[in-house]
């Protein structure tokens, strides 16, 4: 500065290489352009919300599929070793971290193999009324006119009765014939938790219906049934996923709930929300013994929902930056 | 907006018709016949049989049934239970106690997640946020019945703060634990939704220019963020006021309130087809009635809505 000081102001051009310009000029424009999954997926890795919750869902999982591999003990087998009265209610010990219930049953053996029961129903409903309600949506948003009157208000009336409700009535209903298995329970989650994805669905078909690519593949004689499939659906899927994760905790609540009140699984699944129903009854004796089964519920459903959150979050272009 | 009003409740009916419809084939499903049931183990009569059927209705087929019904309910007359008792006075006697509550756990809901939310939504990433986040995250993963025990075991049982049961004493004191209870999860929801739009608001134009001309920080969040905010949140509580009272089966059950939810649940049990279609009917009403509120509070909080 003190140098130009008493002589003309020098003229400086920054060097391209040494400006923001440099940047851009250095896009490779023939790389292939990252979707909006890929570029949600870059975003996840680095997100510890996303990374801790996939992992629990991961884990989650495992126990499910191999719950062998977590408790030597298997409670849903009755040979005279599992349960002994003389345990009731006993304190750990080595072998038996979590102590035992009222029946001297060991309380981890439960909370492992009752993993299964719960999270199967969760993620089986979920699975239906993303086919059902997803489908139905899908239509309705996209052939629009008396397709979507119909679907619409029937989708009104099913989401008009509370399902927790709902099922209530229609499982109390079948367990006097006979009961229900747990595809049974996964029905009748299903036929009140269509309209929800429903809604979700058509809205998000709504939303690209018009879009340019859309018009563009019907100017190419594309017909209707392929652009649906191949075109909307796939640009609709981010709001769908992202309600099915949230909704998934939703219906394993539901599940523990009906169970808990004893319309829900058959006894001898010993889901969680029937582990939760008998402690209950043994909460000031032993608090723990409702804790497990209550913790692992809570740990399951927070797993789903923060992988949701993040996941949106991912997919969100308003946050974007 | 009377012609809009008009439209809304118009639409309402087909839905109305369609869920009753619905509750009533359910219903109809459940299982026993209830008059094998009144007659015990010797058995009616097969004249009093015969006339008891007549009674109900039972011998007619079923959308016959369905069609009587719909009758007795635009006339007020919602039929008698099986035990006797007229059904529209178990639900004179049952709902006054679940509409204090579901109205208390409203009020709860909305005070406290509105505030909360709106802290954690202008300090965004700040400690209360976090903490508010994960304690809302908590609460939504935990099954109401889990909150309910744990509750009446601490607050109720071992601190003795307040009564464990509600029974006959239906006071403020004795209501608050379960509306707390009963208004957990939906305030964990308000909250994320107040401090989704709060964020996302404090930082739009129009928040700016209030700054910029001058007004103080209490108008703008006030005037200028909250009130744009709550859009989403009157949604939500609206539509939730049905949620909450269908969903204090548990509620009540563990506190033992005499309301809705423990006459449907022992309806339910004892197969009272007529009791559980008239209560759950009446649910239904509510939660379309309060939907079609809800649209109309649209236009009072949003300038931007109005219907024509």
């Amino acid at each position: 500065m003190s140098e130009t000081a008493t002589g003309r102001q020098p003229h400086f051009v920054a060097p391209v290489e040494e400006t923001p310009l440099n940047a851009v000029d250095s896009l490779n424009e023939a790389a292939p352009p990252t979707s909006l999954w890929a570029e949600a997926w870059h975003k996840l890795r680095r997100q510890p919300m996303f990374i801790i919750s996939a992992l629990l869902v991961v884990l989650i999982l495992v126990v499910v599929l191999f719950p062998q591999w977590f408790s030597s003990i298997n409670p849903l087998v009755a040979d005279g070793e599992n349960c002994r009265l003389a345990n009731s209610l006993a304190p750990p010990s080595p072998g038996h971290i979590f102590g035992y219930d009222k029946q001297g049953c060991d309380v981890f053996a439960q909370v492992i193999y009752g993993a299964r029961p719960s999270v199967l129903v969760g993620v089986l409903t979920v699975i239906l009324t993303l086919v059902v309600g997803g489908a139905l949506g899908a239509l309705a948003g996209y052939y629009g006119r008396w397709l979507d009157a119909v679907i619409s208000r029937t989708s009104e009336i099913f989401y008009a009765v509370p399902l927790v409700l709902a099922a209530i009535v229609l499982l109390s209903a079948f367990r006097a014939r006979g009961g229900v298995g747990l595809i049974g329970v996964v029905l009748v989650m299903g036929a009140f938790g269509w309209p929800q994805m429903c809604r979700i669905t058509r809205g998000a078909v709504l939303a690209v219906r018009n879009a340019d690519f859309v018009k563009a593949s019907t100017a190419l004689g594309v017909s209707r049934g392929r652009i649906l499939l191949r075109h909307v659906l796939p640009n609709s899927a981010a709001s769908m996923i992202v309600t099915a994760t949230v909704s998934l905790g939703t219906y394993i609540v539901a599940e523990a709930t009906l169970s808990f009140l004893g319309v829900g699984l058959p006894r001898a699944m010993h889901s969680w929300g029937m582990q939760i129903g008998d402690a209950k009854d043994w909460l000031r004796q032993s608090p723990e013994v409702l804790f497990y089964p209550a913790g692992a519920l809570a740990i399951t459903v927070l797993a789903f929902i923060m992988m949701g959150d993040a996941v949106r979050d991912a997919l969100d272009p308003k946050a974007r930056g | 907006m009377g012609w809009y009003l008009g439209r809304r409740v118009l639409q309402a009916i087909p839905v109305f018709l369609g869920a009753t419809f619905l509750l009533y084939l359910m219903v109809f499903l459940l299982p026993g016949d209830p008059i094998a049931a009144m007659c015990g183990e010797r058995g009616c009569a097969p004249a009093v049989e015969t006339a008891l059927r007549a009674r109900y209705h039972l011998d007619q087929p079923f959308l016959t049934q369905y069609l009587l019904y719909l009758k007795g309910l635009l006339t007020g007359d919602m039929g008698v239970a099986y035990s006797g008792r007229a059904i529209t006075e178990v639900i004179a006697t049952a709902y006054p106690v679940t509409i204090k509550l579901a109205l208390m756990a409203m009020a709860f809901e909305t005070i406290f997640g509105v505030a909360a939310g709106l802290v954690a939504g202008l300090r965004r990433g700040g400690i209360f946020d976090g903490t508010v986040l994960v304690l809302s995250l908590l609460v939504i993963a935990l099954p109401t019945f889990v909150i309910g025990f744990v509750a009446q075991f601490v607050v109720g049982v071992q601190l003795g703060w307040l009564p464990t049961t509600v029974g006959a004493n239906q006071s403020f004191m004795a209501l608050l634990m379960p509306a707390m209870v009963l208004a957990g999860v939906s305030l964990a929801y308000v909250l994320r939704l107040t401090r989704t739009s709060v964020s996302e608001n404090a930082s739009a134009d129009y928040v700016r220019t209030a700054t910029a001309k001058g007004l103080t920080r209490s108008r703008v969040v006030g005037v200028h963020i909250l009130r744009n905010s709550l859009i989403p949140v009157v949604t939500f509580v609206g539509a939730d006021l049905g949620v909450l009272m269908g969903g204090a089966i548990v509620t009540e059950g563990i506190f033992s309130v005499p309301g809705v939810g423990n006459t449907l649940y022992m309806a339910i049990l004892k197969g009272e087809g007529p009791t559980v279609v008239s209560m759950v009917t009446l649910l239904v009403i509510v939660f379309i009635v309060t939907n079609i509120l809800v649209d109309v509070l649209y236009a009072l909080i949003d300038p931007r809505i109005r219907y024509v």
